[in-house]
């Protein structure tokens, strides 16, 4: 499974312009793209998904090419077979939790699981354990119990990829602990691998196999992370790097300085 | 009081202001849709149309129909000579009054439902693999819904008003085209006071019971 990214854009609002120039490769079980709040990684990631257009470029899932602009190529988001986890989920408010799970799969003129869907959706709310909720709405269950029914209903048209939009950013920070070893759990349940896109230095400590550094609307850098010593795709140890990185965002409530264990060096 | 003094008129009104507020609902919500979902250049100038029949004097709509759809009409004409239709003095002709001054309710009332509706959820769809006849109709019709039917039924309250466009299409045939606003005039220039009080009262009645009801759809929904 490789994912090739290489895609130009400016983005414009307000009178300032962005220009977001991103090119990257990587083929993990888990990848993050980590950056700031400004630096492009949600408009990378919408541009993978199919909801924004670069102005230029080539992407590339699991050999598939679903944009490229040399070739006039451009496949709509919902022929992507790219799963897309919202920040806040996007729960349909007005489909319960097994109406939400059923609707990629429904045919448009049912609202409730068709006969034919009904086993999967079924199997799929236990898995994660929401089968008790398939009749709460949206509003009714807590932000962990979401994002599962979030997970569940893009994993239930088998995505080759699922792309998350700052999974953990609308879980209070306790839960998020919890929710991050689910996800792992879930990636290695269903083989789908993931891009995570994040500016929380533990999801990236947690999760990341494989790194890039976003800043700007550039990749700073891309860094392996599958085990020491950790180098940078020009083979130049940074492992130091990597744990400034950590110590420099995660600070705990008194603000001193965290350092946290990478998902390898577990 | 004859009955059917009042029980005429009623059902005849029911009746065109139901079939009017099913095409300016209809019509509405394709217009309001397209409008809200694209940009194109006139965008302004197409709402502004749309919006039109709410300001104009009903007089002068009516005059606008029957100068279309009349009998020498270009609309007219074509409808008389291919099926042998005429919609002028007839219920028919009072449904496409009433549905054209109600249509700017729900014009209005679905591009403010249909603006309203966070796109983050039609990408949702889109990114589910579902195609934009079926986002449209399970995510954003839906989500748009309380406001588009809260202004249905202010078309309806509308519709069942209506006077001015309608005398001037339809006229004022007692049992065919005399709707419950024309039969009120009609009662009180022929000093039936009785009858005029009753058709007074049944109309308001229905029209506060339609205001109350769209107040109530038009309170937000799934807060939690």
């Amino acid at each position: 499974m490789r994912i090739e990214v290489s895609i130009r854009k400016t983005l414009r609002s307000k009178g300032r312009e962005f220009h977001l120039e991103v090119e990257f490769t990587c083929q993990d079980d888990v990848s993050v793209v980590f950056g700031a709040s400004g630096s492009g990684k949600s408009a990378t990631l919408r541009a993978i998904a199919g909801l924004d257009r670069p102005d230029s470029g080539r992407i590339v899932v699991d050999g598939r090419v679903l944009f490229d602009s040399a070739r006039g190529i451009d496949v709509p988001a919902r022929m992507r077979s790219v799963g897309y986890v919202f920040q806040d989920y996007a729960l349909f408010p007005h489909l319960t939790v097994e109406e939400n799970v059923a609707l990629p799969v429904n045919p448009w003129w049912r609202r409730r699981p068709a006969r034919e869907v009904a086993k999967r959706v079924q199997d799929l709310l236990d898995i994660f354990e929401i089968g008790s909720l398939a009749q709460s709405y949206p509003w009714q269950i807590s932000g962990g119990q979401r994002q599962r029914v979030g997970l569940a209903r893009t994993l239930i048209r088998k995505p080759a990829i699922l792309l998350l939009d700052e999974p953990f950013a609308a879980l209070d920070p306790l839960l998020r602990i919890r929710m991050r070893q689910e996800l792992l759990n879930t990636q290695w349940l269903f083989k789908v691998p993931m891009l995570v896109i994040t500016h929380d230095p533990q999801d990236v400590a947690a999760l990341a196999e494989n790194l890039v550094v976003l800043r700007k609307g550039r990749v700073e850098r891309t860094v392996d992370l599958k085990g020491p010593p950790y180098r940078d795709e020009k083979g130049i140890p940074v492992r130091g790097v990597i744990r400034r990185l950590l110590m420099d965002t995660s600070v705990d409530s008194n603000g001193t300085p965290v350092s946290i264990p990478l998902r390898a060096m577990r | 009081m004859a009955s059917t003094e009042v029980m005429v008129p009623l059902l005849l009104t029911l009746r065109v202001a139901g079939w009017a507020t099913v095409f300016a609902t209809a019509f509405g919500v394709l217009v309001a849709y397209a409008v809200a979902r694209s940009r194109f250049p006139g965008r302004d100038l197409l709402d502004a149309a749309m919006t039109l029949p709410m300001v104009m004097p009903p007089t002068v709509l009516g005059y606008y129909i029957l100068v279309l759809v009349g009998r020498r009409g270009p609309i007219g004409a074509w409808l008389d000579s291919t099926f042998g239709i005429t919609l002028i003095f007839t219920w028919q002709g009072a449904v496409i009054a009433s549905a054209i001054v109600a249509f700017p309710l729900v014009y209005k009332a679905a591009a403010t439902a249909f603006e309203g509706v966070d796109p983050q959820y039609e990408q949702a769809a889109r990114v589910l693999g579902k195609s934009e006849w079926a986002v449209f109709l399970r995510v954003t019709l839906p989500l748009a819904w309380p406001g588009i039917l809260a202004g249905a039924m202010l078309a309806f309250a509308r519709a069942m008003g209506e006077f001015g466009a309608t005398l001037m299409v339809a006229g004022s045939i007692p049992g065919k085209t005399q709707t419950l606003s024309i039969a009120v005039y009609e009662a009180v220039q022929a000093g039936k006071d009785d009858v005029a009080n009753f058709l007074v009262i049944v109309t308001s009645v229905v029209c506060i019971t339609i205001l109350v009801a769209s107040g109530k759809l038009l309170k937000p929904r799934y807060a939690g």
